[in-house]
Parts: structure tokens; C-alpha cells; sequence
């Protein structure tokens, strides 16, 4: 018992003395491990804190590349639709049309490791190993002109190489360069010449269709004129209320007889996973090819199928050999898309869970012929 | 169904309320009624006759557990604009604030930003670790964070991109579409400040690096100064628990800066000798200049203002006479301490009325009762901070940045309302 009490006094006083000025005050929360710090603790700083040991190639690089990044941002950095170029564009800071890529903008190699690692590629992060990681910096530094094709990056050399933007930022001036300019008295009255309008927002058009509210609670619809809301007639209110009403069920097609043969339960479970797929693929009414094809009609046709989207060279010889989306077929390629048809795009580690591939095709079927 | 009964009595009863304001010589438009006031020809129905809900029993109190907006207001929501980004799932909204009023906005209208999309995560899944230049890395567990002492703040959250699109000229047609990256909130949590202390800062930690749970796991580095005065880790905001699309269970409160810093699904506080210079701190968020420089760091979210109503998505359609305009104001650097509202396209201004507290770097609502001439007006209005800065002009701010700045576009917005009371987002000279 004493002895108990003098090992715990002895601890305290030791406690005390270890760390006097930073002492918990409510000792919640408990130690962190080590594993769990280098799980967590991926980030890489600009002078190379926080690099992990490893390296790779240019070479190397361009195949991780097309593997997983080029769906979205084009076979040589160039970018693809909307999303990011990523090389390029020196040059152009000071255009009309600037473009800041890695090689035009970022100021630091730091950066696109760790943004790499940590975030990359979309849809399926934190699957590229650290050596994948150097190798496709690696590329995207190649792809900017920084270096040769036979460069090897490495832990050991990641700080020496020289970004072209390095110089191009500086720290937040606006104390000096605006402040001075904007706190002042301000005018309320004959603060300058009548004003004129220059730009309009509705000369350019790009604004969503919105519904515009009237303070009486009118909603008038997107079109709909102050006008034609004021002279409607109640009789026209009332009139689509009774049409729904009155309106038959559809006779069900004789596809909608086999798609209702599916569990609906399966279905909105496939629904669910298909959440995993969305970034890439579109699917149902008005679904248009992105990253990846729209997937309308995709069970039980021919791979490689659909109109305007550009497959990997893997999947167009799929194609040509008439490969079909048998319910087999997908799920094997679900499950792993890379061994499947191997050189395929589909940057998507695949779907473990057996009854998780089956929903997803389930799903898939709801939407097909 | 629920459509059908409620919209019952209007229809049954033969006249609607639009009816009788035609019968009275109300109809919409630019009717110069002065300020006497209408009178009625006819009864009005609505007052006559008994109406169904005044006579037959409503919803109980078993109907609704948890309640959404009466279906009038169905059109009060987030909206977005497709052509901005490649794929809503690292996309933005825009909060209604054309038709919201007060300060607070509801979470469920608030816009959202995500880098790979909002996530399901748990209270009992949720680990928070503080690490790196610490005397003892920790882990929090949720219930953890429960059990520290907590605070509460009000304070609006700012996408450094809001009126971004605005930049080079009038583009977007509506309050919510120009300035609706922005919800303010009444946040609970525990300070930043607690949670260092409790791992104990080292003496060369000056910076903290915060990052989220999701697949993009967004991190921003804050110096330990901010995160040591008023950052706070916030589960509840406006009285509930936070909403999965604002970062359930946690997210960090970073009063005054922008969005982007406002980690949602607070995952991990790095301390560090340095800023970690991810990427949206770098090739996001920056400020181009004209001679080809980019600012960085610029967190502040400079002071600025907007009309609300009327605007493009809400007309002033009641013609001329008595009216309200409002607005929102804000100021990431303290209070706003004074808003004008100009009728003319910045030549003649009004002090407008400030409504309830203005507390420092939250919104901020103001009113401008006016009797209008039925017009044409340009409306802008200018908000004032403690610091004591005007809000510029686009004009102006565009004479010190360039035109390729884009993101803390904090500029006046002017919008031009024509005799019918339609307004329309416009540049003036």
C-alpha cells in the first residue's frame, strides 16, 4: 500500500518536472501511437519534412500516369473537359487568360507530392504507394519541361529541384497596398458624374434558370413574366391539379415488366453504392459521358460502346472482340478493374463486397434495355 | 397529397387572393397607389367566407418528428451552377439569400463546398489527433470533446471564390448566384486553443495544419496565433448538431477567414515550424496580380455588402410607394459599423438601418425603408468596418489587383431595377 503511494507520488513529481509549464489540464483524450501518427501524418513540407523514403521514374511515372490520372487530366498533363491542366502554360501569368498549372504557378514540389498522395487520384485516394507517388511527380515535372526523361526522383533529391513559379508569390499586402486606399471618409452625396451601365449580366446569359419571387408568395416560374403572373386565371391554377389526378397509369412496356422483375430493394442498394461511380459516370435520364461513359443500356451490350467517348486502347480491343456486359462480366470487372482488362483507365481499386457488385448490377440492369 | 389538400381551399373557394387583388385595382406593376393606401370594391372572400383550415382540423403534432419548410417556400434552396466546376462532387452551391432575412442562415439552405463530396461519418467513428510539434501527441474521441469546456460564436463563413465569377464584369443574374457562398452560423464547440494546450504546444510550433477525414482530406496551415485566439472546434451549429454537408460530427470555426479554411470533418491539428503549403493554399486561393505575382496567406475576408431584395431572383413587383430593401454586410477584420445604400449608382448615398447586433465577423442585416418614385434605380450599398475601411468598387480594387485576381472579390454590387420593379445584375461606368 505504501508502496503504491510512493510510486504514484513519485510518477507525479516526475510528471511535474518533465513538462512544469504545459501541463494537461483535463487529461482527456489519450496518447497518440506512432502507427497511427505515420498513418495520419502524411503531409510534406517545402523544405522536405515529412517525405518518406522511396523514388521513381519518369518512365514509371507515365504508366501510373495514364493508369490514374489521364481519364481526367489528358494523356500528357493537358487536362481533359473542365478539370485541371496540369502542364503547361508558362508564360501566362500576366495574359488575358493565364494558366497555372504545376510548371506555370505551384511554387513548391512539396505540394504536388503531398497533394498526390493525400487526395489522388479522385474518386479513389490514398491508393498510390509512395515509390507511385515519386514516380508521378516525377512525370508531371517531365510533362512541364522541368526534367529529362531519364530523371529518377527521390526522397534524397526532391528538394534540389527548382520550381519555375518559386519566385512568384508573396506574402498578403493589403495592409499596405489597400488599406491606405480604402480607409477613408466616405462620400454620401454628388460623389461624381451620373453613371452610365457598362455590362449586363443578361447579355452574357450563363446564369441557371431561377424562379423569382413576388413579396406576395407568387412564385413566378423561370420565364414567366410579371405579366402573364398578374393575369393569370384560378381556372388554369386549378386545371393541372385534376389532370394529374385523373391521369391513368402508363400502360407498363414489356421492358418495364422485366426491370420491375428485379429486387427493388437490390436495386436502391445499388443506387446507394453507385455513389463510389458518380464522379466519373453518369446514369438515367440525360446521362452524358464525363470522365468516364454514360452507362444507359450498359448491361448485356457490347464494351466499348458508347458514342463520343474516347476509350483506353485496352477497352477499344475489347471491343473489337465483341466482349459483352454479361451480369459474370461485370462482376468481375468490379471486382478488380485493373486485372480484368488490364491497361484500362478506370482509375477504381474495384468492389470487395460480393453483394455490393451484385446490387451495383442490379442498379445497372434498372437502366438498361 | 399533402399539395392537393393545402392548396384545397384556395381553389375551392373560387377566388384567390390574386383575384381579389386584381378586383381592388392592385394588379402588379407600376401602379402609382402613393402611400394612401387601397380600397377594396368587393369583400374579400378570404375574410367573408369561412375557409376550409378555418373550420376543418390541421396536421398533429404526430405528422411532422422533423419538420421542412411549408412547400410554398419549396423554391427557397441551394442552387448550382453546373458550368463552374467538372463535377459537383468537388463543386459549390449557393445559399437563397434573396430569400432569406435576419442574420442566421438555416443549415439546410447553407451552401455547401466539397472537394470529394459530404460524407457519412459517425460520432462514435470519429477520432481527432493532435500531433507533430507537441509534448504529447493526443487522440480525442468524440465523447472526449464533449467533456472540455465549450463556446459559442456566431460568425460567417466566406468562400474566398464568392463573387469570383463578378471579377471581370457582370456575369451572374442574382444575389444567391453572385454572393451566396456565404451562411453565417451560430456555432458551440471548444476552442482550438483548449485542445493545444492539452497536447502542449513546443516553443518552435508556430504553425497548426488542419485537415478533414474525407478522400480529399482539404488541409489548410493557420498560424498559431489565429488558432490560439479564437479558432473553435464546433459540433452544433444553430442548435443542432452540424449537418452532414457542414462537416458532421466536427468542423473547425475560423472567424473572419475564408471557407476553404474551415475544415470540415476535422480529422487531424499538425503542428509545425512551417506552413505546409498544400494545395489549396497555393494553386487555390491565391491572387494573381498584374504584373504576374500572386498573393498568398490572404485569409481576411475584407469588409463587404450586398443587397438581398431587391434583386434579380426577388422583383420589387409591388410598384411604386412604401418599400424595404435589404441586405447582408460582413467584415472578417471586426464589426460593421456603418452600410449606405445608394439608389443612383453611387452618387448619392443613404445611411441604412442596421438591424439587431452587429457582432464582429459575423453578417450582419440591414434595412432601408424607402418610398419609391417607380423609377428606374441602381442600387448598391457599402458596407463600413471598425477598422474603419470602405468597401471599394470593383473599379477600385481592380486599379490595385488586375484583372486576373478573381478570388476576395469584396467589391460594390450594383443592381439595376427598371420601372416594372424587375431587377438585373449590371457594371456601371
Amino acid at each position: 500500500m505504501s508502496k503504491c503511494r510512493n510510486l504514484i507520488a513519485t510518477t507525479a513529481l516526475a510528471t511535474l518536472l518533465a513538462a512544469p509549464a504545459f501541463a494537461q489540464e483535463f487529461g482527456l483524450g489519450r496518447a497518440a501511437l506512432p502507427e497511427e501518427i505515420e498513418a495520419w501524418d502524411v503531409a510534406v513540407l517545402p523544405d522536405g519534412t515529412g517525405l518518406p523514403e522511396g523514388s521513381g521514374d519518369v518512365y514509371d511515372g507515365e504508366e501510373a500516369w495514364i493508369n490514374n490520372c489521364a481519364a481526367c487530366h489528358g494523356d500528357f498533363a493537358e487536362g481533359a473537359g473542365a478539370w485541371p491542366v496540369i502542364a503547361g502554360g508558362e508564360g501566362t501569368l500576366t495574359n488575358a487568360r493565364p494558366v497555372k498549372t504545376v510548371g506555370s504557378y505551384w511554387p513548391y514540389l512539396s505540394t504536388v507530392f503531398d497533394y498526390v498522395h493525400r487526395s489522388m487520384p479522385f474518386g479513389a485516394a490514398q491508393i498510390l504507394t509512395y515509390d507511385e507517388t515519386y514516380a508521378i511527380t516525377a512525370y508531371i515535372l517531365y510533362s512541364n519541361g522541368i526534367v529529362d526523361y531519364d530523371f529518377v526522383l527521390s526522397n534524397e533529391n526532391f528538394t534540389e529541384v527548382s520550381m519555375p513559379n518559386a519566385d512568384g508569390f508573396i506574402v498578403d499586402d493589403r495592409m499596405e497596398s489597400e488599406f491606405p486606399l480604402f480607409v477613408t471618409e466616405a462620400c454620401m452625396s454628388d460623389c461624381g458624374d451620373p453613371v452610365e451601365i457598362t455590362k449586363r449580366a443578361s447579355d452574357i446569359a450563363v446564369t441557371p434558370p431561377f424562379p423569382r419571387l413576388l413579396l406576395d408568395g407568387t412564385v413566378l416560374e423561370p420565364g414567366e413574366t410579371l405579366e402573364e403572373a398578374s393575369l393569370q386565371d384560378t381556372a388554369t391554377d386549378a386545371a393541372p391539379v385534376e389532370e394529374a389526378a385523373a391521369e391513368p397509369a402508363a400502360e407498363p412496356a414489356a421492358e418495364e415488366v422485366e426491370v420491375a422483375s428485379l429486387d427493388p430493394a437490390m436495386v436502391e442498394a445499388g443506387e446507394s453504392a453507385f455513389r463510389q461511380c458518380r464522379s466519373c459516370h453518369q446514369i438515367g435520364d440525360g446521362a452524358r459521358s464525363g470522365v468516364g461513359p454514360a452507362l444507359n443500356g450498359v448491361v448485356g451490350s457490347v464494351a466499348g460502346q458508347v458514342d463520343g467517348f474516347r476509350y483506353s486502347p485496352a477497352f477499344a480491343e475489347k471491343a473489337d472482340e465483341g466482349m459483352v456486359w454479361t451480369d459474370e462480366a461485370l462482376d468481375a470487372f468490379l471486382e478488380n478493374p485493373r486485372d480484368y482488362i488490364s491497361g484500362n483507365r478506370m482509375a477504381f481499386r474495384g468492389v470487395r463486397d460480393a453483394d455490393e457488385r451484385a446490387a451495383l448490377i442490379a442498379y445497372l440492369t434498372s437502366h438498361s434495355d | 397529397m399533402t399539395d392537393q389538400s393545402n392548396d384545397a381551399p384556395r381553389k375551392a373557394g373560387g377566388a384567390s387572393r390574386r383575384d381579389f387583388l386584381r378586383t381592388a385595382g392592385l394588379a402588379a406593376g407600376g401602379a402609382a397607389l402613393g402611400a394612401t393606401g387601397a380600397r377594396a370594391n368587393t369583400p374579400d372572400p378570404l375574410i367573408t367566407e369561412v375557409q376550409p383550415y378555418a373550420s376543418f382540423t390541421g396536421e398533429g403534432v404526430d405528422a411532422t418528428p422533423y419538420g421542412m419548410p411549408i412547400h410554398y417556400e419549396e423554391h427557397v434552396v441551394r442552387r448550382n451552377v453546373e458550368w463552374l466546376t467538372a463535377d459537383p462532387i468537388s463543386s459549390i452551391n449557393f445559399t437563397p439569400i434573396h430569400a432569406l432575412e435576419g442574420t442566421i442562415t438555416p443549415q439546410g439552405c447553407a451552401f455547401e463546398r466539397h472537394h470529394s463530396g459530404a460524407i457519412e461519418m459517425s460520432k462514435q467513428d470519429y477520432r481527432l489527433m493532435i500531433n507533430g510539434l507537441v509534448d504529447r501527441p493526443l487522440v480525442f474521441t468524440f465523447a472526449d470533446l464533449m467533456r472540455l469546456p465549450r463556446e459559442s460564436m456566431v460568425a460567417f463563413c466566406e468562400c474566398a471564390a464568392n463573387s469570383g465569377m463578378e471579377w471581370g464584369g457582370a456575369q451572374l443574374n442574382g444575389a444567391q448566384f453572385t454572393h451566396g457562398m456565404i451562411h453565417n452560423m451560430e456555432y458551440i464547440g471548444v476552442p482550438l486553443r483548449v485542445l493545444l494546450e492539452e497536447a502542449g504546444v513546443q516553443p518552435e510550433g508556430k504553425w497548426v495544419f488542419v485537415e478533414g477525414h474525407d478522400a480529399s482530406s482539404n488541409g489548410r496551415s493557420i498560424p498559431m496565433e489565429k488558432a490560439m485566439d479564437d479558432c473553435l472546434v464546433a459540433f452544433y451549429a444553430n442548435g443542432e448538431a452540424l449537418r452532414m454537408e457542414h462537416g458532421y460530427p466536427v468542423r473547425l470555426v475560423v472567424p473572419g477567414w475564408e471557407g476553404n479554411m474551415w475544415v470540415k470533418w476535422l480529422r487531424r491539428v499538425g503542428v509545425y515550424d512551417q506552413a505546409v503549403e498544400a494545395r489549396e493554399e497555393t494553386s487555390k486561393y491565391t491572387d494573381l496580380l498584374a504584373n504576374g505575382k500572386a498573393r498568398k496567406w490572404t485569409w481576411e475576408m475584407d469588409a463587404k455588402s450586398v443587397i438581398t431584395a431587391p434583386s434579380p431572383q426577388a422583383p420589387a413587383s409591388h410598384g411604386a410607394g412604401p418599400m424595404v430593401i435589404t441586405g447582408l454586410a460582413w467584415s472578417g477584420r471586426g464589426r460593421i459599423t456603418r452600410v449606405d445604400v445608394s439608389m443612383d449608382g453611387g452618387a448619392n448615398w443613404v445611411e441604412a438601418r442596421i438591424s439587431g447586433d452587429a457582432k464582429p465577423m459575423a453578417l450582419t442585416r440591414f434595412h432601408v425603408d424607402h418610398v419609391w418614385d417607380g423609377k428606374p434605380m441602381m442600387l448598391q450599398a457599402r458596407a463600413v468596418d471598425e477598422t474603419g475601411y470602405v468597401q471599394p468598387t470593383k473599379d477600385q480594387l481592380r486599379a490595385v489587383r488586375g484583372l486576373n485576381s478573381i478570388y476576395h472579390n469584396n467589391g460594390i454590387q450594383t443592381w439595376y431595377v427598371n420601372e416594372n420593379g424587375e431587377a438585373e445584375n449590371v457594371e456601371v461606368s
